[in-house]
Order: structure tokens, then sequence, then C-alpha cells
């Protein structure tokens, strides 16, 4: 079957109009399933890179696209010089995004789009939240000893619940990478279980800083680890690694959320973060989950960019779609 | 026009179209009339009968085209031929530059040529755009380096003359590259015969030869249906012939140039094997599978169109297939993002459909997408089918559409055994992750090309065709490069050679009876055959009588049959796969073996040889380079490797020299001794299993040659020797569908009967044609006779941790 071929599209203008699937519960760790996966690189480079030349979204349609590009989006700041002008700056970018005289102009009709969360560290989560109040857009934040991973445990339990409390409804956890990379899955599974449980009924990220995995088997082996135990996202990147969301990535851990779909049942959602900052680039990752799992994951619940500097792109290109100009950053608020 | 709030949830692509005008501006420019290209000008004649250019995707009439008589071939001909030697003289840099000028110019005009070459075959844009036209263009590039280097590289070989190409419809500029680059590199100059469903691009080529000024009469270019092509290839005047097309086409071909002394290179059809082991990346299998029999709607010629997949994942690939199909989206080839485009003609598209519907009926489970097809146009749905007899046409022949059939196996060795099952050999597609497996794999299945994880890659780097009934000679590379060169002339010799073609081949026949004959006379020696390692008697027993020069009888030989053939063959089949695996090394010791122990006995078989030959001298010299021979054979064992080609991919590409096979020889008569080491040296050398008939002036010396063989460690059935007279032999062994390959140093006429008659199985023939050689120089001309002895095999690995 075609996974998630039921499933219904978002409705226009709220990322969160449609139904969530239910939560990712995660089941026990099956390692004979994990070994047995495999990732020939070539291939997977060969595919991506010909699914650029297969696929193009023009006109209309592409604006259409950029529009739910930005209802996908995690906007995000992850800076050592965030303060809290700066994060109910980005916030009022939430909230609207597209100029109304775009949207206007682009013909949309229903209620204008906000994107899907906006990212902070833990500090910033109170603010994100006063400043988001009533938009229904949710806080996540990056925890777990971001970026590395690599602080005390109970620490880093502790930090899920403070940001939990403070009212993130979305946890962006980084694993420990050794895990993965000693082939010590089971406490990959139990980690991951134990950041789930500290999570409640916050939606928790998995970040596999997949540009330190090594390998896109160890990938997809970390992305399966990290389904079973219960992540409702799986994620690549923190953006601080040298190498971010790359497509060969991406397919791999698509893939993985497509074995686990069929495996299981259960829905996991993934999330591309770091280096991606154009248009055409949101639009080809739109284009492989479309390809290889289907339009239901191509909606909020299941997809998630994280971005920081992809929005600006995108307006510039809206702009362009609405009035046939080119347009130039300095005519979109900043965020 | 849906509504972008609509287009927000639906995330539809919306088309995506390339504009057709640039084509329409350019045939509309030619009033969509078309002639031919003969000594650098157009040609065109009002009264001309036409044959129609269509859009498959429309099934509109866009061009109409000239159908070439044998009037425009004579003249198309002429031209090349006046051409040659101007050509020749230019030397290697010019004609380099001409390669240069004529790759920049594809790449300047490239979406000229892509747009073209979509609106009139119907394939994807994406593909003409991203595959086929960048291909052309790299073709052009590396056989520039090949025209430069050719003196270097290839001393002493000049081109082989006039060459008439005839090329198919499935990748019309590609094909018509692959063989314009190579021909041109070496110095010949081209009759071309494009296809007739697709001659656009080609004419657009024609332009782009005169636009870089390349000389008159060196590219000719003929359109028109098969008759026109057959006028090209019965044409006296051409010497070699590179065709493209079926395989009943390339049978045709070999019988019409039987005799005649043209080269011929033959790139047919395929049934390629696409094995799955249980290991494999099954996502990137798919995906393999789109890429090998959804490539140009699996009008490819090595497409990988029979799926073996190991039986414990089977049922998760037909899963996973038949979930990917519902993506592939088929339509208008101009769309950009379109997978799959249009069947080229109705006439294809009827017969793929009628392929399909007679498999299942046969009781075949036919499996495609939900999706629908264009109404306007000629399409077919990508299709997986299931449940096929293995003895069914959708099993066993070439379906040349988007059509996989699909079956399971258990072991590696069925997995070889299955994937060798058939009468094909262009192709083979191992998908495993295990580095043992397909390593072990690939040598073992019976094709030109192996891709280990990945199909359908192709580079001019890399040459690329048939074993087997896929055709002979190889396109790119050296390989393929050497396909154009004249064939060194060391050691030809008419004056040696053998006498006219009605020469008495045997000595007279026999009566019936055992051991000696009975007339009392000096008869020094009976020979037996010798098959599988054991000396035997011959079916029947006859007895052929040997004279020597003088006309007086020396000894006798059985006159082996049929049967006898037959045997030779079984033990010959028998022992392949074995000699074939031995180590190089160990060939070669064998071979050193055997010299030495021809080196034991050389005076008296020397005297022997000198009863025959009336002249101990000669005969003594001919033993002498008898033992030369095979030690200069021994010593290139291992030397004869392959090479690493250069291929603009992160992989390795291996050109592996495979041996061809069971090979039947029929040893020259003017050097009884000498031309059985001369011949036998370079097949046993690089693993092939040999039927050999020795001299039948004197086939004496094969006794002498048989004990010899017994003593030397050389594996039974390895070597088998059937005298006779060749009216027998000859007819037996071109018909024989389990000889790989036959050389005969003959008449005339036996090599023209040879190379008609090998049209069952499409062997591997090497006739001398009458032409003889002074055997005791042969050794240098050993590279030649290597090349002989081998096919190339290119194996393509993909690599990345």
């Amino acid at each position: 079957m075609v996974p998630g071929s039921t499933a219904t599209a978002a409705a226009p203008g709220s990322a969160h109009a449609s139904e969530a699937p239910p939560r990712n519960p995660g089941i026990d760790l099956d390692l004979d399933r994990v070994l047995e996966l495999r990732v020939n690189r070539s291939a997977a480079e060969r595919r991506t890179a010909s699914l650029a030349g297969r696929r193009s979204v023009k006109k209309t349609w592409q604006a259409a696209w950029l529009l739910r590009a930005i209802t996908l989006m995690d906007l995000t700041t992850l800076s050592g010089d965030d303060t809290p002008g700066r994060v109910r700056r980005l916030c009022g970018k939430a909230k609207a995004p597209v100029r109304p005289e775009v949207l206007d102009a682009l013909g949309w009709d229903v209620a204008p789009p906000t994107v899907a969360a906006v990212c902070v560290y833990h500090r910033y989560v109170d603010t994100a939240v006063r400043a988001l109040e009533g938009s229904g857009i949710p806080v996540a934040a990056v925890s777990t000893g971001f970026p590395h991973g690599l602080s005390p445990f109970a620490q880093r339990v502790a930090e899920i619940r403070a940001s939990v409390g403070a009212g993130a409804r979305e946890i962006d956890i980084v694993v420990t990478r050794a895990h993965v990379l000693t082939g010590n899955w089971s406490a990959l599974h139990d980690e991951v279980r134990a950041f789930r449980e500290a999570c409640g009924d916050a939606h928790l990220k998995a970040i596999l800083a997949t540009g330190e995995l090594g390998t896109l088997t160890n990938v997809q082996r970390a992305s399966m680890v990290a389904m079973m135990a219960g992540a409702d996202f799986i994620k690549t990147s923190t953006g601080k690694e040298s190498v971010n969301a790359t497509l060969p990535v991406g397919l791999t851990m698509a893939r993985a959320i497509r074995e686990y779909f069929q495996d299981t049942g259960h829905v996991v959602g993934f999330k591309p973060a770091g280096g991606i900052r154009t248009a055409k680039e949101s639009l080809q990752w739109m284009i492989l989950m479309k390809e290889e799992l289907g339009n239901p994951w191509v909606t909020s619940h299941r997809f998630r960019f994280g971005a920081s500097s992809l929005l600006a792109d995108i307006e510039r290109q809206l702009e362009h779609a609405a009035t046939g100009r080119y347009s130039a950053h300095h005519r979109h608020p900043l965020a | 026009m849906p509504s972008i709030s609509d287009l927000f949830i639906s995330l539809e692509y919306g088309p995506a179209p390339e504009s057709a005008g640039i084509a329409d501006a350019w045939l509309d420019a030619h009033g969509r009339r078309f002639g031919h290209f003969v000594g650098g000008a157009f040609v065109a004649t009002e009264d001309a009968e036409t044959f129609d250019v269509h859009r498959p995707s429309t099934a509109e009439v866009i061009a109409r085209v000239e159908q070439g008589d044998q009037d425009v071939v004579d003249r198309a001909v002429q031209a090349a031929r006046r051409a040659l030697p101007k050509w020749e003289k230019l030397g290697p840099g010019r004609r380099a530059e001409y390669l240069y000028a004529l790759a920049r110019g594809i790449q300047r005009r490239a979406r000229l040529f892509a747009t073209l070459e979509s609106l009139d075959n119907g394939k994807p844009i994406r593909e003409s755009r991203d595959l086929d036209v960048p291909l052309v263009a790299r073709h052009f590039y590396h056989h520039a380096g090949w025209a430069q280097l050719r003196d270097q590289t290839h001393p002493g070989r000049a081109g082989v003359g006039v060459v008439g190409q005839v090329i198919p419809w499935n990748f019309p500029l590609l094909m018509l590259s692959w063989k314009v680059a190579p021909a041109l590199a070496a110095g010949c100059t081209i009759v071309m015969k494009p296809a007739e469903y697709t001659p656009l691009t080609a004419l657009l080529f024609a332009e782009l030869c005169r636009e870089v000024g390349l000389p008159d009469g060196v590219f000719n270019l003929v359109n028109g249906d098969g008759r026109t092509g057959a006028a090209l290839v019965a044409h006296q005047d051409v010497d070699k012939i590179a065709f493209t097309g079926s395989t009943e086409v390339g049978r045709e071909l070999r019988r019409v140039t039987a005799g005649t002394g043209k080269r011929l290179s033959l790139e047919l059809g395929g049934k390629s094997p696409f094995v799955v082991f249980e290991d494999a990346d099954l996502d990137a299998v798919v995906e393999g599978v789109v890429d090998a029999i959804w490539f140009n709607q699996g009008q490819v010629c090595c497409a990988g169109s029979r799926i073996l997949v190991q039986e414990g994942v089977e049922e998760r690939l037909l899963e996973k297939l038949r979930a990917r199909m519902e993506t592939l989206r088929v339509g208008d080839p101009l769309d950009k993002a379109v997978d799959m485009g249009a069947i080229v003609d109705r006439v294809q598209l009827e017969r793929i459909a009628r392929m399909v519907a007679d498999g299942a009926r046969e009781g075949a489970t036919v499996w495609t997408p939900s999706s629908t097809l264009p109404e306007r146009g000629w399409f077919h749905p990508p299709t997986v089918c299931t449940d096929v007899d293995p003895g069914s046409a959708l099993w066993r022949e070439e379906i040349f559409g988007p059509v996989v059939v699909m079956q399971s196996f258990r072991t590696p060795d069925e997995a070889v055994d299955l994937a060798n099952d058939t009468r094909y050999g262009l192709a083979a597609s191992i998908w495993t992750e295990n580095l043992n497996v397909a390593l072990d794999i690939a040598p073992r299945v019976k094709a030109g090309t192996v891709w280990v994880n990945c199909t359908n890659l192709f580079d001019a780097a890399s040459g690329f065709g048939g074993y087997r009934e896929s055709g002979f000679g190889r396109e790119g590379g050296d390989e393929g490069f050497e396909e154009y060169l004249a064939h060194p002339t060391h050691g030809r010799d008419q004056k040696v050679g053998p006498e006219a073609d009605a020469a008495p081949a045997e000595a007279d026949p026999g009566h019936a009876g055992a051991g000696a004959a009975g007339s009392g006379e000096a008869i020094d020696r009976t020979v037996k055959l010798y098959v599988g390692g054991r000396q035997s008697r011959p079916d029947a027993e006859y007895l052929l009588r040997v004279l020597d020069e003088s006309g007086m009888p020396i000894g006798e030989v059985p006159r082996g049959t049929r049967k006898d053939v037959r045997n030779a063959v079984e033990a010959a089949r028998k022992a392949a796969d074995g000699w074939a695996r031995r180590t190089a090394h160990n060939r070669a010791q064998i071979l050193y073996y055997l010299a030495e122990n021809l080196a034991q006995r050389q005076d008296e078989i020397a005297t022997r040889l000198a009863r025959w030959r009336g002249s101990g001298r000669r005969a003594k010299a001919e033993v002498e380079a008898a033992r030369r021979t095979l030690f200069t054979y021994a010593a290139w064992c291992d030397k004869w490797d392959g090479r690493v080609h250069a291929t603009p991919f992160r992989n390795v590409t291996l050109a592996m020299r495979e041996s061809i096979g069971v090979m039947g020889l029929f040893a020259p008569r003017e050097a009884p001794v000498l031309g059985l080491a001369a011949t036998l040296g370079p097949l046993l050398a690089l693993g092939n299993t040999v039927v050999a008939v020795p001299s039948t002036a004197n086939p004496l010396p094969a006794a002498d040659w048989i004990q010899l063989f017994e003593t030397s460690d050389i594996p039974p059935g390895v070597v088998n020797v059937v005298t006779g007279r060749r009216e027998d032999l000859v007819p037996t062994l071109a018909d024989h569908d389990d000889v790989d390959g036959l050389w005969c140093f003959g008449t005339r006429s036996e090599g023209e009967e040879i190379e008609r008659r090998s049209t069952g199985n499409l062997k591997r023939t090497w006739c001398a044609l009458g032409e003889g050689r002074d055997w005791t120089k042969a050794d240098r001309e050993a590279e030649h006779f290597l090349r002989e002895a081998t096919q190339i095999k290119n194996i393509w690995v993909p690599y990345g941790a």
C-alpha cells in the first residue's frame, strides 16, 4: 500500500486544521529489523539527483507549494546572541509570514498562512509562548544538551521537563552519536524512550545529527531505533554540524519512516534542518516527500523544515509570482 | 484553472511544458520535407517516394522524408569512397579538431537536438535533455581523443575504409554518435542510414557537419526503410557494416555479408536479467527497475526486462514496485515532469500490447498502475508481470516496451542459471550489498555489460555490446575504437595461402575397415579422433587416405561425422567452465609444458613432416616455429588482461577479457604442425575449449599432437580433434548452436559457408576467406589472435561507504 494514502491534506491557512495522526507510541527494540537495513549510497544519490530533473513545479502551482512550505516551517533562532527582543520579532514574523498585499495579489482568499512552530533554546521558551499567545502556533525547544547532547543524562531529562513546564509543546532532542557509531542500539533506544517519557504530551523530535553518523546505513538504523523508541519526528541535524540536511540523507530517513509505518502502522514525521535556505531547495524537499511518502507527509503533522533564512527567500519568490517583478529582501519584514 | 488555495491542498505538480517551438521552427524552415545528405550537400528529388514521420505523443505527421533508392545509396557510397584518401591524409590532429567541433556544436544546439528528438521519438524531454544529448557530446569529445592518439595507441593501423551504418529508432542521435564518432576518429568515411521512424536528428546532425566544415563526403546520410538499409549493406564498395537493431535483421546482415570480407559489428536485442539478492537495498532496487525498464518506455536493447529475485524478498519487492508504479507519470514527452513518454509507433505499441495480452491469457498476472493514459498518442502503461511461464514468449522474447517479468530464485547458482537461460547476452544487473556475491556472479553471467547496483549507465570510455545472440563487436572505449581500424597484416601472404576454392580438400576416401589400409603401401600410421581426453574411433568407420606431395599415400585418418562433432562439442562444453575458471598462470604452465613436450619430440615430428613436405629444412623450421609459438601464447596467458575504464562516475568500470566459450577451429591446411599451434595457442591461452579440425592436406601430425595433449596435463575435453572432410564438418560445426565461435583458416567458400550458416546462434566467426599466412611469422600478429579469442565484458561497480 502507499503509506497514508487515506489521510487528508492540510486545510488552507492554518497548518493545524487537518486532523493530527495518533502519536507514535513506539515499540520494543527489534534488533533484527534494525540490522537488516542497508542503504546503497550510490543508488540513493542517483535517486535524489534524478528526482531534481524529474519533477518541477511552475507558476501558480509553485506559489501554492511555497505557501505550503511556509506552513511546514519551524521558524528557528538558535544563536548565542539571541535576546528576548529578537525572539519576539521572530514570533511576529511567524504569525504573519507573508505580506497581505502579496497574498491578495496571488488570489489567496482564505485565512493567511502561519508557520508551523517557532523553535528556540529553553531560555526563550517563555518569551515565545507569550509572544505567540492566541495564534495557535506551538513553541518548540531544542533540548538535552543541544547541540552535542553530552551533558549528564539526568540534566538532559530535566531540561526537557523544564521546557515542557515553560510551555513548549515540541521538544527537539539530540541523541548520543556514540550510541550509533558504536552500534549500541539498545542504549539509543533507552535514551530516546526516556526522553519521550519526559516529554509527556509534548511531541518529541529526535535529532540524529546525520552529518556525524558516517554512513547512510547508520542514518537509517538510527532512524529506525528512534522511531521504535517513540519519536514523533525524526530530524536530520542541529544545524551546527558541518554537514546538515542533504537530500540523500532525507531520502534515507523518509524510507525508514515508510518501513516503520508499514511494519507498525504508526506515523512518524520528518524534519530536515540546517542548510535549507532557498525556495528551490524547499520545493526539492517537498517533492522528495511527495514522491517517497505521498501527500500526507507534506503536512505540518508529518513534515517540518528547520529554517531561519528560508522564509525570506520564499517571500521574495512569492512576490515575484504575484507581481512578475523580481523582489528584494528589504521589501519584506525582517524576522 | 484551480485556485491557488486548491493547489495548496492538492499539491499537484501542474504542467511543466518545454516548448516545441524551436523544433517546429526548424522543421518549418525545411518545409517539413527532407531528402538525403550526400557529398556534403542536401539532395532531394521532387517526385521521390516519401514516408511520413510521426510525433508519437499525438500521432500527427510532422515531416515527410524521401525513401532512398539504389541510386542514392550508390552516390553516397561513391562520395564516401572519394572522400576517404583525403580524410586519411588530413592526419590525426586535424581529424580530432573536427570531432571537437562536432562535440561543441552539439552542446551549442543541445536544446534543439533534445526537443527535436523528443518530438520525433516520443521520449521524455528530461531524458533527451539530461541523458541522450550530453552523452552524444561526450562521445564526440572522447573520440576526438582517440582521433588525436590513433597513431600512438594503434601504430600502423589505418581506418577500415568506407563504413555503412544502420541505426535504430530508440536512441536516434545517441546511436548515431556511437557509430559516427569512432568511425571518424579512426579515419573512416561514412554512409549512415537512420531508422525511418526517427530520421530528424540525423538530418540536423548533417547540418551540423556542414556548419563545422567537415570535408564533403566524409559523412553521408541516406534515409529510408529496410530496403535502403539492404542496399547499403549489400553495396560492394563498403568495407564495414555497423548495425544496431533487431536480432532478426542482424542475422540477415550476417548472411548477406558472408564471404564478402566486410567487417561486421552487430548490436542486437536482449532480454537482460535484473538479479536481486535478498541483502540488496530494496528501495534502491525499485529505482533500479524504474531505470531498467521504464527508461525510454522500455525501448532499450539492454533493458533489465527479467527480474530474478531471491524468493525470501520476492513479495516485498513486488509490493514496493506496485507502490512505485503509482507515482510514475506517463504523458506528454515535452512535459519536464514526465517519467514515461510515448511508444515510437502504433505498430510497436500494438506488438507490446499483444505480447502482454498473450501472456495474460497463458496465466501471467499483469500489474499496472491505477493512473490513466493520455487519450491521444501511443502510450503504454508501466507493467510488471508475475506468474509468467518460463517457456512463454513473455518470458523469453524481447518485448521492447515498458513491461518487466519477474521470477524467483533460491541460491546464487540458481540465479546464474536462470540469468543465462536465454539466447541473448547483452547486459545484466546485479543487486546485492555483498561484494563477494557481486563479483562472483558478474563474471558468470553471459553478458557484455554487467551493472552492479545500478543499471543503464553508459559512457563513451566503456565498450558496449553483446554476448551470444545479442551480437558482436563493441561500441565505446578502446574495444569499440578497434572495430573501425584495419587489422595489421604482418605475416599475411597470399602466396602460401590455400589455393583457389576448387582445390581438392581431401585425399581420396578410403574403404571401410579397421586399422591400416590394405593397399600394402608404406602407410606408417592411423590417427584416431580425440574426444573428451580419449582417443576414440569415429562413429562410422570410414577412413580417408593422406597423400604426400608426390601423391603417395602416407597414412589414414578417420572421416569424422556429424555425430563425432556432436560428441566433441559436448566434451568441449563440459570442460568449458572449468578451463575458463582456471587461473591464467595455470593455463600458462600447461601451455609451457605442451611446448616442452613438443621440444622433446621435435626431431621425430619434423622427420615425419619432412616426408609430406618433401623438405627436411622446411619441416624442421615449421616444428621449431610451432614450439616458439606455444611459448609465445603461454607467455601471453597472464598478460592479456583487461583494464579499468575512466568513466565519469564514482565507480570502477572493469573491462574484463573473457573467453568466448566452445570454439570450433579449422586449422590452416598449409602448415600441419605449426598451424595448429598458432591457432590453438591463443584459444587455449585465454580459456576457450576447442573442437579442432586439423589441416586437411595433412592431418597426420594430429596424431602427435594428440599424444602431446595427453601428456601435458590438458584437462579432458579442453581440446578435441576431429579429422575428416571439410564438407562434412563445416556445416555441422557452423550450424551447431552450442558452439560459441568458429575460426576457419581455409578457402573463401568455406569461410562464406561458415559465416552464412553461423547465424543460428550468431557465432563469433573469424574466417580467412582464402587469404593465407606465413605462419612462421604469425606470432607477430599475436594480439590480433588474442583479441579474436576473447570478448570484453564491462562490469560497472559504483561504490560509496
